[in-house]
């Protein structure tokens, strides 16, 4: 099944081609586009964008797996990211890590059954000042305790 | 102390174009304009400001690689990829002052005849990103960007670019090579980016931080700013500290505020009362130091003297009871995780880091591992096209040069003393 950016979506890669002297620079930002559209980067999405951009397929597969930030696969509806790295670790990341793998009954990397929450360790968020932090969706949630992340998780609708 | 950067950053206005206008912004930007190019490089070069983003190398002599043929348009490209564990710096300069960064630029492009800018944030800053690209709209509302710039002539474009998750992208090829949206691997050098850079373009990448820098020095001028500094090391560093202090966070201090001294007076000593057991100083890749190392300027060439780094400004502190082979297995996890896979030694050797020291660590470990770590990390200095390799090895080899007992230890007692965890 073809898939393609909506009419906001699509002006939005037309006003991001203006900015670029080379139209191969719009490849990252149009794969965010993507995901935020279609939920993921799809094997669809890739063959679109490839077209939009007039490179093959597997060129954009190659870029799009690079990253980490691109989910090949659909995640849960939150995206769950907690920070692993040293500054994290020191302060108590590995434990809150194995709370919220007992909490949500998944392992890092896997979804929840009802869909509603993707566990995923990540290396440094870069905010290590307010250690623990983890990333869900788009927000940061930083000084994590075991009691403020079940307070976040348990809110979430 | 004079501050150059954070002195409102207490203020949550001041990322709005009319507060920073009220303390004086874009005032430098008038000023420049009355500049010759030539002079505003002049006092850059001046003001000893070294590139804030782990290198150290000197911003003026930087910009003093363009080639001098203005045949061929050039481009400044901002490094806000902010990814070496310990660094949180630049975020704080985009969230509470992004028109420092905006107007640094906007005198920065005009000083090397640049006409096009690009802002390369890395994907997971995604508010910051946004309160960056309000920060550029509303200098263009202003008419701080765009065309004939407050009737100056000269014309620029300012586009924010998104990384998606990769250390890597953090090295100036690697960041270019992504954005122009490719994998982020680094280019061979030379060319170097100065001559043949983004887009073919020659090319001045910086980091957030340096730029950030360039209002005040137009402002006050390059010894003025040198002079907050030590020699060679001019004006004030944002240094984050973060790991096991009472206070953490980012602090704004001359370049030649003593280590130790961040540590036990500006940040508060270390957490519930314990003793020091190491430091990282310059963020993750920079070699360790032991409690008794530390009382050192933190400047360049004196972190040099000790064989270590300044590097990004990212102290780590790591206290009594934390077991400092598991502290480089989460080193090793990560650099293993993030090695592009170019360069043979890289791929594998971190990798076979990653595999060894959580060997180690889980009590695996077999005799002679620790020094078939130091024969890989022979085997990966200096051996590859970017420092990624290097910056693996710094930590492995000086966590073993400096606490080599506690891995002989987990070999000789097949676990782990501490009980495999923080």
């Amino acid at each position: 099944m073809s898939v393609a950016f909506s009419e906001t979506g699509r002006a939005e890669f037309e006003r991001l081609l203006t900015r670029y002297p080379d139209g191969k620079a719009v490849i990252l930002p149009a794969l965010h586009l993507a995901q935020k559209e279609f939920g993921y980067v799809s094997d669809e999405a890739i063959v679109y964008i490839a077209g939009l951009v007039g490179t093959s397929p597997a060129e954009i597969e190659g870029i799009a797996t690079f990253y980490t930030m691109y989910n090949r696969k659909p995640v849960g509806k939150y995206h769950v990211q907690i920070c692993r790295n040293i500054s994290c670790s020191l302060l108590g990341a590995e434990h809150l890590i194995e709370h919220v793998s007992k909490k949500l009954g998944v392992r890092p990397g896997e979804t929840t059954p009802d869909g509603k929450f993707t566990l995923a360790k990540v290396e440094c968020l870069g905010s290590c000042g307010t250690a623990p932090v983890m990333q869900v969706n788009d927000e940061y949630h930083e000084n994590l305790t075991v009691e403020s992340i079940d307070r976040i998780l348990d809110n979430l609708p | 102390m004079e501050k150059v950067l954070t002195t409102h950053f207490a203020n949550e206005r001041y990322r709005r174009m009319d507060t920073y206008r009220q303390y004086g912004g874009y005032e430098a930007l008038k000023k420049a304009f009355a500049m010759t190019p030539e002079a505003i490089i002049d006092e850059v070069k001046k003001a000893n400001l070294r590139g804030r983003g782990g290198a150290g190398f000197p911003a003026g002599v930087k910009w003093g690689f363009l080639p001098k043929d203005l045949s061929r348009p050039r481009v400044l490209v901002i490094n806000a990829d902010e990814g070496e564990p310990g660094t949180f710096k630049d975020r704080v300069i985009m969230t509470r002052g992004p028109h420092l960064l905006v107007e640094g630029i906007v005198i920065s492009c005009f000083a090397l005849r640049a006409h096009a800018s690009w802002i390369y944030i890395r994907g997971e800053f995604i508010r910051e990103a946004r309160i960056v690209d309000e920060a550029i709209a509303e200098a263009y509302a202003a008419g701080f960007l765009g065309k004939n710039i407050l009737g100056s002539g000269f014309d620029l474009d300012v586009t924010v670019h998104r990384g998606a998750g990769a250390y890597i992208c953090g090295e100036e090829t690697s960041l270019i090579n992504s954005l122009e949206g490719k994998r982020g691997w680094p280019r061979l050098k030379p060319p170097f980016p100065a001559s043949v850079g983004a887009f073919g373009l020659p090319t001045i990448v910086n980091n957030v931080e340096t730029i950030a820098d360039i209002p005040w020095i137009v402002t006050h001028g390059g010894e003025t700013f040198a002079a907050l500094g030590v020699e060679k090391n001019g004006g004030t560093r944002l240094i984050g500290v973060s790991g096991a202090v009472n206070r953490p966070g980012v602090y704004e201090f001359s370049a030649g505020v003593n280590l130790k001294d961040i540590i036990y007076n500006h940040a508060g000593g270390i957490k519930d009362g314990k003793a020091l057991k190491a430091v990282i100083p310059g963020g993750s890749s920079t070699p360790v130091l032991r409690p008794d190392e530390i009382d050192v300027s933190y400047d360049i060439e004196s972190m040099a003297k000790i064989g270590t780094m300044a590097g990004s400004g990212g102290v780590i502190v790591i206290p009594e009871g934390t077991c400092m082979v598991r502290a480089l297995s989460v080193l090793m996890n990560f650099y293993a995780h993030e090695s592009c896979g170019q360069c043979t030694p890289c791929r594998e050797g971190t990798g076979w880091l990653k595999k060894i020291v959580g060997r180690i660590e889980a009590g695996k470990g077999r005799e002679g591992d620790v020094e078939l770590i130091l024969d890989l990390c022979d085997n990966m200095m200096g051996r590859t096209i970017c420092p990624l390799a290097d910056a693996a090895v710094m930590p492995a080899q000086s966590f073993i040069w400096k606490f080599r007992e506690e891995f002989d230890r987990h070999i000789g007692e097949q676990k782990c003393p501490y009980g495999n965890r923080f």
